[in-house]
């Protein structure tokens, strides 16, 4: 099924077109199964963390029901359509930012929702998870690369607005995010060796900066309590050591299926959510834990092999920084629950619990896809 | 733009981008970062595994102590006297609770305890997991208690020692504390025999410490033994009932009452005045703990007669016939004065018991010497242990001064000196009773025939036996009489000992005897406390108690009555006056 989607097939002399019925409906065959897989293993990991609610299992059913038909209908639109449209996407994202700001809804003293009357619930933020790398991009795209040291700075404004509009939600996780989706466009529109430095050298001087200036205290607290755990084990550190006592107990090949101890028993918090790789970890072990990161990659690589493949700038830069930014969730995710990286609300990508996150994901995926089935005959 | 360009100039791009260091670095921070990620999870599976995983078992596994049943303990029948009975003990989880919450109000009121004060503990303790509310109800509170819903309120089952017979056995059973320790009697003494051994089960408990499921047995809990006294509580009720009655008639300070069956120094009766009730507490005097029929020492009085007339027909220097002169009613030793409560002229030995008479009694004495008759004391019991293995038992002293001035003498034959219980009392009359053997005295069923010691010849004891019948038939024992059933015993009236010696007007009322007198079944010895008014001997006080436990105890155990029928005996009553002793 995979070969047929080959760009250079043995009996053709044409390159990028893509062939046979998935493709006519702009779907990738191998992406779809590779996805298909992943979100039905989720949904078993889901029903054990959820503490065996068969709710939420439907709930996030239908939420990837939801995702699916957004996905299929993202993947119809040409990526000139995306093009073409980016600007607007961008303002409408920085509008419904600046809405959350002034009359956004929220909780725990965090406003990221805004509640439109018609319309459900939604995280503008969100949104600009897939806006500001489409701004980057057809920023950068309408001009030769690599681009000048003035375009870079254009691209970066470009980055940084949203940005600061959303850790003043605050939401410094997202905002990191958003940032990194619109810095890897940047990245592989071309950086030189010299500006990449000076940008790790500013990242390198902001940081003590950030930490006394923008970071809040309960995440100051956070990167504390990655550094030592142990030091406030039953508050701040309850998390991380409970998840990596669940991922360490679960052995080689785990205890099997609902019988995590962990997470049944109240111990994980979020085991539904941000946490839910430590129940996989508890339940399937070692092993389970390889084979959701092998899915993860495989997932990643086919994605990259669509990004070098685009046909053009604007759908290569979409599709490499969308498969960085997928590979960051992955990454971030996982880095929480085992330890090595401070608590920040990511969930596992399209295994949590959760809508926006998925639908976005898939949304983006759908973006992929159709930049791959949307290429031109072009002869060799 | 860029897809109007020609592919050659595409193709060249996609070069410029992949070929380039941008391709090596994002394939390389992409690996790298995957290595990292594996490697942590491959530090956290396979190398701390083991930590990681104890620390998991330690979370939610416990090792849960089950509560071993308490055995029971039973009069000789099989009737309950203590038993454990299933309750519940309300518990609260602080950390859970809501000190603020309504329905707090309504658990204080159901458990009547001080609603404020439950508040500030839970308030005060939230850092803790468990606190009791209230221990041990009825597993009917408890449910409404768990209806309220509150949550943080739990209840446990626990086991609440029941005592169905109440005050009635209280002395001989004793208690235990509300950890089912035995705290006094038998439940103190056999604790360890009735315990068992609690097992241990590993739990799995969640985080809020509540057990999701057992996940294997440690060990089993052993159930404690159950005991079988040796009481029979149709006896030790009628007992009890006769010897509150004529506590309160006489308005006395306290009572005793023991008795033994004669072919197995079984106890089948120990009760005591006054008494409290086990199955609660909360009002209990300190000084009504005491069994006191063990505990509580006294001189015997005329009540060891009996003994000394034994040892004096053993001797071969007196037979039932030998007369002897007690006029004119005293006898005097230097400084001191023995007296009779009358002159009773010449009596023989018979005639020495039935009317009680110190004078004579002394003369006999003297004869035997301080030695025998002490030495005769001793192998009849008195004055050691009586192996019943009760908690608290007071041994008695008998004298034994290196010379023995004749007044001494005197006094240990009518049984001043030295000092019994009414348990090594009720021991000596059992040897009286079954023909010379003294057995050892046991508040446990015994299985088999005991192991006895010859103290008196067959002859001896019954002739001493037709001595106690003359008691009772026209001595100071008149109102000991039984109706059915031919009695024998002695009255005695001893001086009560205070802080400044004998009291002048406190006496102890005594009554020891045994029926049927032909063929005795069973031994009672009754002892009564300062009673007030004007009746304080023993023939006045305690015998008629004697009487009528006797009859009744004697009819409930079937023993075939010796005496025609109690018709007549009505009109033999003997009148108030009789009986002084």
């Amino acid at each position: 099924m995979a070969d047929r989607d080959y760009i250079r097939s043995s009996s053709s002399h044409t390159i990028g077109a893509p062939k046979g019925f998935m493709s006519s409906i702009h779907l990738d065959p191998v992406l779809l199964v590779l996805l298909l897989i992943l979100l039905g293993s989720g949904l078993f990991v889901l029903y054990s963390g959820a503490d065996s609610s068969v709710e939420m299992v439907k709930s996030q059913c239908a939420r990837i029901g939801v995702a699916f038909v957004v996905m299929m209908v993202f993947a119809q639109l040409d990526p000139s359509v995306y093009r073409r449209w980016s600007p607007w996407l961008y303002g409408l994202g920085l509008i419904g930012l600046l809405a959350v700001l002034l009359v956004g809804v929220g909780a725990k003293g965090a406003q990221r929702w805004l509640s439109l009357p018609g319309l459900p619930r939604f995280q503008p933020s969100e949104f600009m998870k897939l806006a500001v790398p489409f701004m980057a991009a057809w920023y950068l795209s309408r001009h030769f690369l690599p681009p000048r040291l003035s375009r870079v700075g254009g691209s970066l404004f470009i980055v940084l607005l949203p940005m600061v509009l959303i850790v003043r939600q605050p939401d410094l996780g997202t905002a990191l995010l958003v940032g990194l989706a619109g810095l890897f466009v940047i990245f592989f529109a071309g950086l030189s060796w010299k500006l990449l430095g000076a940008f790790f050298g500013m990242v390198a001087v902001a940081a003590p900066a950030m930490w006394f200036f923008v970071m809040r205290d309960y995440q100051k607290q956070r990167v504390l309590t990655l550094l030592d755990p142990e030091s406030d084990p039953l508050g701040a550190g309850w998390n991380i050591i409970q998840s990596k006592t669940a991922i360490g107990s679960g052995g080689l090949s785990g205890k099997g299926w609902l019988l995590g101890t962990q997470s049944h028993l109240d111990f994980l918090p979020e085991s539904h959510t941000d946490f839910i790789v430590a129940v996989l970890a508890e339940e399937f072990g070692f092993i389970g834990v390889l084979a959701l990161l092998t899915l993860y990659f495989l997932i990643i690589a086919r994605c990259l092999y669509i990004a070098v493949n685009a046909q053009d700038s604007f759908g290569r830069l979409v599709a490499g920084a969308l498969t960085m930014t997928f590979f960051t969730y992955v990454f971030v995710n996982i880095g929480m629950v085992s330890g090595i990286l401070p608590i920040v609300g990511v969930p596992l990508p399209l295994v949590s619990y959760g809508g926006t996150s998925i639908v976005t994901l898939m949304a983006g995926f759908g973006v992929m896809m159709s930049i791959h089935t949307h290429r031109r005959m072009i002869t060799a | 733009m860029s897809q109007d360009e020609p592919a050659q100039n595409i193709q060249q791009k996609l070069k410029a981008l992949i070929a380039g260091w941008r391709h090596a670095t994002v394939l390389g921070v992409f690996l790298l970062v995957t290595v990292a990620l594996a490697w942590r999870l491959v530090d956290l599976h396979v190398v701390d595994q083991d930590f990681l995983r104890k620390q998991g078992e330690a979370r939610t596994t416990r090792v849960e102590a089950i509560e071993a049943h308490r055995g029971m303990i039973t009069d000789r029948n099989g009737e309950p006297l203590a038993v454990s009975t299933p309750v519940e003990t309300i518990w609260a989880n602080p950390g859970e609770a809501n000190p603020g919450d309504e329905r707090i109000a309504t658990l204080a009121r159901l458990l009547e305890i001080n609603e404020s004060k439950l508040r500030s503990r839970l308030k005060r303790y939230s850092g803790r997991e468990f606190i009791y509310v209230r221990r041990k109800v009825q597993p009917d509170l408890a449910r409404q208690v768990k209806a309220l819903g509150i949550p943080g309120i739990y209840s446990r089952r626990e086991y609440r020692r029941y005592y169905p017979a109440g005050e009635v056995t209280a002395h001989v059973v004793g208690f235990t504390n509300i950890d089912e320790h035995g705290q006094e009697g038998i439940e103190l003494a056999y604790n360890d025999w009735m315990s068992g051994e609690p097992g241990a089960k590993r739990v799995l408990k969640d985080r809020r410490g509540h057990v999701i499921k057992d996940l294997s047995l440690i060990k089993d809990a052993r159930p404690g033994r159950d005991i079988e006294l040796s009481l029979d509580l149709r006896l030790q009720y009628l007992a009890y009932r006769e010897l509150k009655a004529v506590v309160q008639a006489h308005n006395a300070r306290g009572g005793t009452l023991v008795m033994l069956d004669v072919n197995t120094g079984e106890v089948l009766a120990m009760v005591n005045q006054n008494s409290y009730n086990p199955n609660d507490r909360s009002q209990l005097d300190p000084r009504n703990l005491r069994n006191k029929a063990i505990t509580d020492l006294f001189e015997p009085g005329s009540t060891v007669k009996p003994i000394t007339a034994a040892l004096a027909l053993e001797s071969g220097k007196f037979t039932e016939q030998t007369r002897i002169d007690t006029s004119p009613g005293f006898l005097r030793f230097g400084r001191f004065t023995i007296r009779d409560t009358s002159n009773h002229h010449v009596l023989d030995l018979k005639g020495i018991i039935a009317k009680s008479s110190n004078v004579g009694m002394s003369k006999v004495a003297a004869e035997l010497g301080g030695d025998a008759i002490r030495d005769t004391f001793f192998r009849f019991g008195l004055g050691q242990a009586t192996g019943i293995g009760f908690p608290g038992e007071a041994l008695g002293v008998l004298p034994s001064p290196p010379r023995w001035r004749p007044v001494e003498v005197a006094a240990l034959s009518y049984g001043y000196g030295l000092s019994v219980n009414a348990l090594q009392l009720a021991q000596a009359y059992m040897v009286i009773a079954n023909g010379g053997i003294r057995y050892p005295v046991s508040l446990i069923k015994k299985d088999q025939p005991p192991v006895g010691e010859r103290v008196i010849s067959e002859k001896v004891s019954s002739e001493v036996r037709q001595m106690l019948k003359a008691v009772i038939e026209e001595g100071t024992g008149k109102r000991a009489k039984i109706g059915i059933y031919e009695a024998g015993g002695k009255t005695g009236t001893v001086h009560l000992v205070g802080a400044g010696g004998y009291e002048d007007s406190e006496y102890k009322a005594l009554f020891a005897g045994l029926a049927p007198v032909d063929n005795p079944r069973i031994v009672s010895v009754v002892a009564i406390d300062a009673p007030q008014g004007g009746e304080y001997y023993g023939g006045e006080v305690a015998a008629p108690v004697f009487s009528r436990v006797m009859g009744d105890a004697l009819r409930l155990l079937n023993v075939r009555p010796d005496l025609d029928s109690d018709a007549d005996v009505a009109d033999k009553t003997p009148a108030k006056s009789e009986g002084r002793g």
